[in-house]
């Protein structure tokens, strides 16, 4: 079996069993709308101030949101024991790595879908551009590959949950700068070629941590 | 007097004078600063600091490889023992950044780029230090420590570039007397203060190790002599005779 057959198989047994449950993306959903409700009371989100506002909100909600999906979907493998199976498959921990990201991107990108959309419509911010939507493809990313490294780490702590938004924010500064400050400039009309600068840090950030991640994940989920 | 302790009284005494040498010139031979007066001199130990803990984390970015390449105890001894001197400088510049930043900004905090970065490094390495005291096997916490020391420190250069195009595109008002004239004898402190905290460093870093090596063998002791090791000993020895009788 090739390498990308495998990183598809993998990816393709969590998107399988999301569809039985559909546990974590009506969570990170649920949280998602509940998070624009709390972000429009305590700032007010109305006219110039959502506009202001916006991308900041977006990215906080997002990532937010994306660490709750994170910790429950390398936590369900450490319980159900299908890490070990995995570990024990004629598998390269790097596929492992990639069909696990794989599936949080898609996780989150399906959360994306929804909230965009709703965002938009809820503070008239112009969000549904095609740059936006680059923006926001790089930033999830690199956020679901570096997150799939960190909560294999986290699930093996004694504070589980709780780690992961911990180890994970500050390692998030730079893509979530970028991310935000790329927004920000399109959604106030800038071209893509003006955003280049954030946009360029945000592939550097993706590939570097790519990068990293695969060469690292074999030691941490190795017993 | 074993040789080992020999040696480090030597550094424990290099780097006090050193430091003391440091603080001697910074407060007579440096000149005063034209606009900010005498609370500029804080400037030397706040770089100094400021280096160390970005070597510190670099030491520990190197150890955390040699682990994942060899894994063997002592370079996990080091990249911890780094990452601990490493925090208490950052921590410093943070603090004597914010001390600066008040009389010369009127603020305690500016968003000014490389306070930032300061801080970001500070709370990613207090993260670090969470993560270990969360794992219990030894192996387990030494693997995913080398790991995160790892990822953390490529985010380090992204995070500079990122926070300094963010300041440069909201100019800040307060940072705007920026770029400060440094004349020969501002150059030559700073520099004598950046070679006595490098050489406090090294000094802490090997005190350090030998503690967590003296920790190590503690532990081993102990185990070899609880009454539960001491009883399974004395089993296997009536065993053993048992047998060869």
């Amino acid at each position: 079996m090739s390498f990308l057959r495998k990183v598809w198989a993998i990816f393709a047994k969590d998107i399988a069993a999301e569809l039985h449950t559909r546990e974590m993306v009506s969570a990170m959903l649920v949280f998602s709308v509940l998070a624009l409700l709390i972000f429009s009371f305590a700032l007010d989100l109305r006219g110039a101030m959502a506009r202001a506002a916006a991308p900041g909100v977006l990215w906080v909600t997002v990532t937010f949101a994306g660490t709750l999906g994170l910790s429950r979907s390398l936590a369900r493998e450490q319980q159900s024991g299908c890490m070990d199976g995995l570990l024990l498959a004629p598998v390269d921990r790097s596929a492992i790595f990639f069909g696990k990201a794989l599936g949080n991107l898609a996780f989150m990108a399906v959360v994306e879908i929804v909230l965009l959309p709703l965002f938009a419509a809820l503070f008239d911010v112009p969000l549904l551009r095609p740059g936006v939507l680059l923006v926001m493809a790089l930033g999830t990313l690199g956020y679901s590959a570096v997150g799939t490294l960190l909560a294999a780490i986290a699930v093996n702590t004694r504070a589980r949950e709780v780690m992961l938004p911990i180890l994970l924010l500050p390692l998030a500064v730079p893509l979530l700068i970028a991310a935000v400050q790329a927004t920000a400039a399109l959604v106030e009309g800038a071209t893509l070629a003006e955003a280049g600068g954030w946009l360029r840090l945000l592939v550097v950030y993706d590939l570097v941590i790519i990068a990293v991640s695969m060469l690292t994940f074999g030691y941490v989920v190795e017993e | 007097m074993r040789k080992d302790d020999i040696v480090g009284l030597v550094m424990a005494a290099l780097s006090s004078a050193a430091v003391l040498i440091a603080l001697g010139m910074v407060f007579l031979y440096a000149p005063r600063e034209a606009t900010m007066g005498d609370v500029q001199r804080i400037f030397y130990f706040h770089v100094a600091s400021a280096w160390v803990g970005f070597f510190g984390f670099f030491v520990t970015f190197l150890a955390g490889i040699a682990y994942l390449a060899r894994q063997e105890r002592r370079w996990d001894i080091l990249a911890l023992s780094s990452v601990e001197i490493g925090l208490t400088f950052i921590a410093m510049a943070v603090v004597t950044g914010s001390l600066w930043a008040r009389p010369a900004w009127g603020t305690y905090w500016t968003w000014e780029p490389r306070l930032t970065i300061s801080a970001v490094q500070l709370l990613i390495y207090i993260s670090y230090v969470m993560l270990r005291a969360a794992i219990e096997n030894p192996q387990q916490k030494a693997r995913f420590a080398a790991v995160y020391g790892i990822v953390a420190f490529v985010t380090v250069p992204l995070s500079w570039f990122a926070i300094r195009w963010w300041r440069t595109i909201h100019p800040d008002i307060l940072t705007g007397g920026e770029g400060m004239a440094l004349t020969a004898r501002m150059v030559h402190t700073l520099l004598v203060s950046l070679g006595a905290f490098t050489l406090l460093y090294f000094t802490l870093l090997r005190q350090r190790v030998r503690l967590e090596r003296a920790a190590d063998a503690l532990a081993g002791l102990k185990e070899h002599l609880s009454p539960i090791a001491y009883r399974e000993s004395r089993i296997a020895d009536r065993e053993s005779r048992i047998a060869d009788r």
